[in-house]
């Protein structure tokens, strides 16, 4: 267990003192919340309504666009093999790296969304369940996602096919995602939610993991 | 006498040398074509000029003979994939990725007819070329996961371990299509009421269901055609890649 928290604090520290992606990506989500007023026009009531809808497809796309750091960088230093000779099996260590990952590139844009809500004139409930959403379907994306990159982590051209894989595949989360925020839809799409975060990222790690063995081979 | 003790290849390992399958399946190619084509003038005769008109659509109805076995062929596809992505990763089996890479093109291009044709069905009868339908959603985002596919197969250099991973994308996808078809279910019926989707059709007559049969059995012996053709020449190229390769080493060697 020490092994597997090494390896979150590793990664934390990691994306902390390195980069500033984790800025970045914040920066990113909120600026796709920015540019949709203007494609869309400065109508309040509008922008109410569709305000759900804009803040999981900038979820999404951040998400997405975040994908390719979970790997690559350390199958290029090498130290992606040291992982897979390690005392933990492959399976753990992509758990660590998701659990690290997901604290890094989703747990800001919770933080961040109640300046989308000001901009998407959204009321308290609204952003409340924005958040609640955004916290039960991002250990999804997080989990599709890690299939993607481990999937493509061989790949000199991969940053954009993970992203193209995932996307089909991540629509049932985007779905119960909106019916959560949603408040015609009532507690059923937040059942859903709930059930496809928990088995997606239940059964990810070992995809992923069978994937980097295929990959190391 | 002798007895000999050396195990015999059973028929499974027999069928798995790319070799012996590019010797029988030579047999397989013209009796199959002859096969499909018999089959797609006896439908199409059927489809065209022995099938009576919708009492509604008139003769609209006649594009369900081609839209309905593309449909299936979209599923189908996918599923032999399914069991070709097991086939690589299970039994390692040779040819199990040379059939799925064979197979993904095909499906993408049947799942693309689907929805072609039933765009030009749906405007004459619906009044629109697209409606956000459960059915017809699952259908393109299906096509979405083929061509996602059939890129992934593009991106990798090395073909034996693009099979292996792609095998892996390939069963994700086939555990997740039951959750997005329910999942955009769900979505439909909760943003748009069903309206033009109410009424279940009447139990078809045979004198429409024997046309749509032999046009299905026509459909998919042109699956097994193409997929076997693709197939050997997956097989071939391969081979002529490795020839040319230990063609340039020998080149080097002198």
């Amino acid at each position: 267990m020490s092994a597997f928290r090494a390896l979150i604090v590793r990664d934390l520290r990691l994306a902390f003192r390195a980069g500033g992606e984790a800025m970045t990506l914040v920066l990113f989500f909120v600026m796709v919340g920015v540019i949709v007023p203007f494609a869309i026009g400065p109508d309040r009531p509008q922008l109410t309504r569709l305000a759900p809808g804009i803040v999981w497809i900038a979820a999404f796309l951040s998400m997405l666009l975040g994908l390719d750091r979970l790997f690559r960088s350390d199958d290029e230093d090498g130290s992606l093999g040291l992982l897979q000779h390690s005392v933990l099996p492959l399976e753990a260590v992509v758990a660590a790296k998701v659990i690290a990952h997901w604290l890094v590139t989703a747990l800001p844009l919770l933080v961040a969304t109640p300046v989308l809500a000001l901009l998407l004139s959204m009321s308290w409930e609204q952003w409340w369940r924005t958040v609640l959403a955004l916290a039960i379907g991002t250990p999804a994306l997080t989990s599709f996602g890690a299939i993607g990159a481990a999937v493509t982590v061989g790949l000199r051209r991969g940053g954009l096919i993970a992203p193209v894989l995932i996307l089909p595949l991540a629509i049932p989360v985007m779905i119960f995602g909106v019916g959560t925020m949603d408040q015609m839809a009532g507690g059923g799409a937040t059942l859903f939610l709930i059930a496809l975060s928990l088995v997606v990222t239940a059964f990810s790690p070992f995809a992923a993991a069978l994937a980097l063995r295929t990959a190391g081979e | 006498m002798s007895v000999t003790t050396a195990k015999q290849p059973n028929w499974f390992s027999r069928l798995a040398h790319p070799g012996q399958f590019l010797n029988w399946s030579r047999y397989l190619i013209w009796p199959l074509a002859i096969l499909t084509a018999i089959a797609f003038a006896l439908g199409l005769w059927f489809a065209f000029y022995n099938s009576p008109e919708d009492y509604q659509m008139g003769d609209m109805v006649r594009v369900m003979y081609i839209h309905v076995p593309n449909a299936w062929l979209s599923m189908l596809v996918y599923g032999v994939m399914a069991v070709a992505a097991l086939g690589t990763l299970v039994w390692r089996h040779p040819l199990a990725d040379v059939a799925a890479k064979a197979a993904a093109p095909l499906g993408a291009v049947f799942t693309a007819l689907c929805l072609y044709t039933g765009a030009l069905w749906g405007r004459p009868t619906w009044g629109t070329f697209w409606e956000w339908d459960g059915r017809m959603t699952s259908e393109l985002v299906l096509l979405l996961i083929y061509l996602g596919i059939i890129a992934l197969w593009r991106a990798f250099d090395d073909q034996l371990k693009a099979g292996r991973i792609i095998a892996i994308v390939t069963l994700v996808g086939a555990l997740n299509i039951p959750i997005i078809h329910y999942s955009v279910d769900w979505w439909n019926t909760l943003h748009q009421p069903a309206s033009v989707f109410t009424a279940t059709g009447p139990k078809m007559p045979p004198s429409i269901l024997t046309p749509l049969f032999v046009m299905l059995i026509a459909f998919t012996l042109l699956f097994a055609l193409l997929q076997i053709v693709r197939m050997r020449t997956e097989i071939l190229s391969r081979r002529a890649e490795t020839m040319t390769r230990q063609a340039a080493l020998q080149g080097d060697a002198k």
